[in-house]
């Protein structure tokens, strides 16, 4: 089953023809994603040629869902251009959104979030900022390495990209029904609780590995969740535990002062909850083997 | 309250501690949100910075003599600190300054100082806009109880603070601007003006792209009249393709020397205080690497990260040289960890700029002494390992594992220390 991404699946992608567009398009064809279009209104009724597939580019999201059937859009525009995108896409009603552009104005996220509240929150926004979702062995939305994991039992939430690759690497003896990168913005469309939650009601997935990085109460959150919802087992890895207070790191950029929201703050409330939490990558792949071992 | 402007103290912002992950924001000096806010309409009083007390004299003169003196820093406490004093006239206002630039205030040193006409406050108020995460939403906080730490009079009085969803879309018009008004319990006398204050700072917030704007204390003085008497702004950077005049809003000076180099070169670099330079790509596994530095470092007298780099998605041989450059021109660097998991960024490339930076800076007549310890897996994982062995440069080591190469690095630099 997957949650959200399964093998039927039919994929567009808005922004397809731009440079980043086209060479995900080929390797999420190669993964075996059903690309059934792209968008962009001034190449409507023309084709991109993906190594012998022929690609037909739609003039809206709203067309290419008419002509296809499509039910997935990933979208690889430009920030200045992310807002109108991802509010063409709800108005389009499409049921899954994977917003993969980093820096987004969070005014244009807020706006845009703003808007799927508005219209009854019909369409899932994943992002932005994310590397997007990958359901191996059946489909793959996003930028996520189809090949570093197969299928299998595990569920993966993140807001760190190269992590999520870490972790499936460390764990590709097992493998994935779905790994969910949400991304790091301060708006995301989806958060850990939303693909918790699905991942405690998808019957292939039997235990749950949960990334969070320093830095607001998210991680906190979905401790609360756990405790209240999952009866699934998770093991958790929070990035972070020596960053010293008072640095922004990276275009993520975790900013630290004060007590809470430290990594130690994220295990104390993640491990109140019944969650097993490494303190490295590799720790956290040996506290989920011993999870598995026994199943 | 009515304690004249030495209340005017920089109260710490209403984000939780300060604590915001993942924004990527540009604070503004006080004196840059005073000409954002005037900018946009909003009441302030007149008023100039300063970087040498001869400016601040001619302001003074310009201002009428009789100014309040503050220094710039972006840290709350400055009024304790004596960061913050009244002059008489503009000899008095040239000493102020005089003391108050070249100051250190909690391990800020002030460069320059904020003069402004001084007024004379009646009563303090609160109020600001900001992000809230939580909700995906924007927040509006009021408060009568102004002029202190808005977290304490959460704490102590919390039927104080007006706590107000904002819509992004729909945003604050009048209707909205007197429900806050009267859910913050504003005098009377002064609802209309605050009103005005209200729409006036969304506005501001709006078209700056603002994730935090904070008026601390917004003050009625004798006159009646409502003022802006401090201005707490911060931007997302994200949204500076659409302000070309943002950049000259960024403190430059401040940055480490090698943070500006990196900066210069788009890269996301720290200065950390350790011994192990740290590459690797994507803010949380550069995160998690030096996590695993610093407990590897435990067994080694304690050498922990000396910088944070994120060389990014998709990182080509040329950003990889840029960002050993900076790494290894850090005087405190022992040992650099080179640890990238290749899922866009393709391992081959990350090996070519690892060989051709350090051929590059020997050709520069610099020598390099600095051992490097490389981890590579994932995209293209053999071909980059086979370009590091075929280079056989006996400063490079290759480890396979991240734990491994931690340890190593660690090892590494605890003998060159």
């Amino acid at each position: 089953m997957a949650i959200w991404l399964t093998k039927d699946s039919k994929v567009i992608v808005q922004g397809m023809t731009g440079s980043e567009g086209s060479k995900h398009t080929r390797r999420m064809l190669a993964a075996g994603t059903q690309i059934v279009g792209g968008v962009n209104p001034r190449k409507a009724g023309t084709s991109v040629d993906f190594d012998g597939t022929a690609v037909p580019v739609f003039g809206s999201v709203a067309d290419a869902m008419k002509e296809t059937g499509a039910d997935v859009t990933v979208i690889f525009v430009p920030p200045a251009f992310t807002k109108d995108a991802v509010v063409e896409a709800i108005d389009a009603g499409i049921g899954l959104a994977v917003v993969i552009t980093e820096g987004v104005p969070v005014h244009d996220t807020a706006a845009f979030w703003a808007h799927a509240v508005e219209t009854g929150n019909k369409t899932r926004i994943i992002g932005p900022n994310c590397p997007g979702v990958a359901s191996p062995g059946a489909s793959n939305a996003g930028i996520i390495p189809a090949d570093i994991s197969g299928s299998g039992r595990i569920g993966l939430v993140s807001k760190s990209g190269t992590l999520t690759y870490q972790l499936m690497y460390e764990l590709r003896d097992i493998g994935f029904s779905t790994a969910v990168g949400i991304g790091g913005d301060p708006i995301i469309g989806t958060t850990h609780i939303d693909a918790l939650a699905a991942f405690q009601d998808d019957p292939e997935t039997e235990a749950i590995v949960m990334i969070g990085e320093i830095g607001g109460d998210a991680e906190e959150r979905a401790a609360e969740f756990i405790k209240a919802h999952v009866t699934k087992p998770v093991v958790g890895y929070i990035a972070g535990f020596t960053a010293p207070p008072g640095k922004t790191m990276g275009h993520a950029g975790a900013i630290i002062s004060g007590s809470s929201g430290t990594a130690d703050a994220k295990k104390a409330a993640l491990e109140a909850a019944g969650v097993k939490v490494g303190k490295t990558p590799s720790e956290t792949a040996r506290l989920m083997r011993e999870v598995m071992s026994g199943r | 309250m009515g304690n004249g402007p030495y209340a005017s103290q920089r109260a710490s912002s209403p984000r939780r501690h300060g604590l915001d992950n993942e924004e990527v924001s540009v604070d503004l000096y006080e004196y840059q949100g005073r000409d954002v806010f005037e900018k946009h309409g909003l009441p302030v009083l007149a008023g100039g910075v300063a970087e040498t007390p001869e400016e601040a004299r001619a302001i003074a003169e310009r201002l009428g003599g009789r100014v309040v003196v503050k220094a710039q820093v972006k840290v709350g406490g400055r009024g304790k600190a004596g960061g913050v004093k009244l002059a008489a006239d503009a000899t008095e206002a040239y000493d102020r300054a005089n003391d108050i630039l070249g100051m250190d205030i909690k391990g800020h040193t002030v460069h320059k100082v904020m003069l402004a006409e001084t007024a004379d406050i009646v009563e303090e108020y609160y109020f600001s806009y900001l992000l809230d995460r939580a909700n995906r939403t924007f927040l509006c906080i009021a408060s009568v109880a102004g002029g202190m730490e808005i977290e304490t009079v959460a704490e102590e009085a919390p039927e104080k603070v007006a706590k107000i969803a904002i819509d992004a879309n729909r945003g604050v018009d009048e209707a909205l601007a007197r429900e806050i008004v009267t859910a913050g319990h504003f005098p009377a006398e002064v609802a209309d003006q605050v009103v005005d204050i209200a729409i006036k700072l969304w506005q501001t917030f709006r078209a700056e792209d603002a994730t935090l704007v904070e008026v601390n204390p917004l003050a009625k003085i004798s006159s009646g009249k409502v003022l802006c008497l401090d201005a707490k702004v911060t931007l997302d950077e994200n949204a500076g393709f659409r302000h070309a005049d943002h950049e000259a809003l960024e403190d430059k000076a401040a940055v480490d020397p090698l943070e500006q180099a990196a900066k210069a070169k788009d890269l996301n670099y720290v200065k950390l205080d350790g011994e192990v330079g740290i590459i690797g790509n994507g803010a949380g596994l550069v995160m998690s690497t030096l996590d695993v530095v610093a407990y590897a470092g435990e067994e080694f007298g304690g050498v922990k990260p000396a910088n944070f780099l994120d060389i990014g998605g998709g990182a080509s041989a040329e950003v990889m040289a840029n960002g050993l450059e900076i790494v290894l021109s850090d005087p405190a660097v022992k040992s650099v960890f080179v640890n990238v998991f290749g899922g866009i960024t393709a391992c081959d490339a990350v090996a070519n700029g690892i060989v051709q930076a350090l051929a590059m800076l020997e050709s520069r007549g610099e020598t390099v002494t600095k051992p490097l310890v490389v981890r590579l897996d994932g995209n293209n994982a053999e071909a980059g390992r086979a370009i590091l062995d075929s280079a056989n440069n006996p400063l490079v080591q290759r480890v396979d594992t991240m734990d491994g190469a931690a340890k190593r690095a660690a090892e590494l630099a605890a003998a060159g220390k």
